[in-house]
């Protein structure tokens, strides 16, 4: 009884910090605070996934978002120049439009789930002791196809995004060794077929100083 | 675990509501608009981890990590965006991002 009542201890308090986190996010003016407080919500949500007993997915979660994405974001964040007085301008102007909007949205889907499923307590862990095994079985069986499509997807963003920031200098004078091994003497060198006499020497000029007296 | 269903997904709907409200307000800055959908998306996730837990079945798990791959390469390729933007137009404005219409 005591360790139900401390996990949903920690549930409302990961809970409480993701959605504290995560109003931060929308709210704050600073646009790399925001990025740290989207790290937080990230963060929360993986010790959530923790408590639902999805171990391998709250790792990844923290490993691939937070390591790889997350710092991403903060690193385009603070390369960027950004002037952000001109992009907070229609904030008061939308904000009760976006709070009435999620506050509709939010009672309208809370009247979906319904009270009833207050009552549905999980079962015993399907995956048993290893939460990767269960994981992998299915992955690598069920869903192989599927894994390897995720596979060529993320090397096509790879690819994709280094073609995309990749500025072409016009000005580098980098050597190109492919062009330069390619090339044949007649590029280089051009043979001019000559005769082999002399040309004729020129006319003499008219001596003017002989003629003048 | 001891956690009802209905906490999971009453989380993930105040997650969802809050990502919609910011695509509300924050509708200029391009990066608050990518970092929102980051936010539905984890929204979204913890719904497949919580209903995968509670019905038994990996698929939901193996669903949210397509989903992590998926959108980590969205947001790769998003951010590799917006920073050619800004290189070319010197703003990430949404409002100023226009020149495709006349």
């Amino acid at each position: 009884m005591t360790h139900q009542i401390f996990q949903m201890v920690c549930f409302v308090f990961f809970a409480a910090v993701a959605v504290g986190a995560a109003l931060a996010v929308i709210s704050v003016k600073n646009t790399v605070h925001a990025v740290l407080s989207l790290v937080l919500t990230f963060f929360s949500a993986a010790c959530l996934w923790m408590l639902a007993q999805a171990e391998f997915l709250a790792l990844a979660l923290v490993v691939v978002y937070v390591g790889a994405v997350m710092v991403l974001f903060l690193f385009v964040v603070m390369m960027l120049d950004i002037n952000l007085e001109p992009l907070r301008e229609g904030f008061t102007r939308y904000l009760p439009v976006g709070i009435a909007a999620a506050a509709i949205m939010l009672v309208e889907m809370l009247g979906i789930i319904g009270v009833k499923t207050f009552e549905v307590l999980p079962g015993p862990n399907p995956a048993g002791t290893s939460n990767i095994q269960w994981l992998g079985e299915a992955l690598f069986r069920q869903f192989l196809l599927p894994f390897e499509i995720a596979a060529v997807i993320l090397t096509v963003g790879l690819v994709s995004a280094v073609v995309l920031a990749l500025r072409v200098r016009t000005f580098s004078k980098r050597q190109n060794p492919a062009a330069q091994s390619a090339t044949d003497p007649a590029t280089r060198l051009r043979m001019v077929k000559m005769q082999a006499v002399a040309p004729p020497a020129p006319a003499p000029a008219p001596d003017n100083e002989a003629t003048q007296p | 675990m001891m956690i009802p269903l209905a906490w999971y997904i009453v989380f993930a709907t105040v997650l969802l509501c809050i990502s919609i409200a910011g695509l509300f307000i924050n509708r200029k800055n391009v990066i608050v608009l990518l970092m929102c959908i980051e936010l539905m998306l984890l929204a979204v996730n913890t719904n497949f981890v919580a209903f995968s837990r509670f019905l038994g079945d990996p698929a939901g798990q193996v669903f949210v990590f397509f989903i992590l791959t998926v959108a980590a390469a969205e947001s790769a390729i998003g951010l590799a965006i917006v920073v050619l933007l800004f290189r070319n137009r010197r703003t990430i404005n949404v409002e100023e991002i226009d020149s495709l219409r006349y």
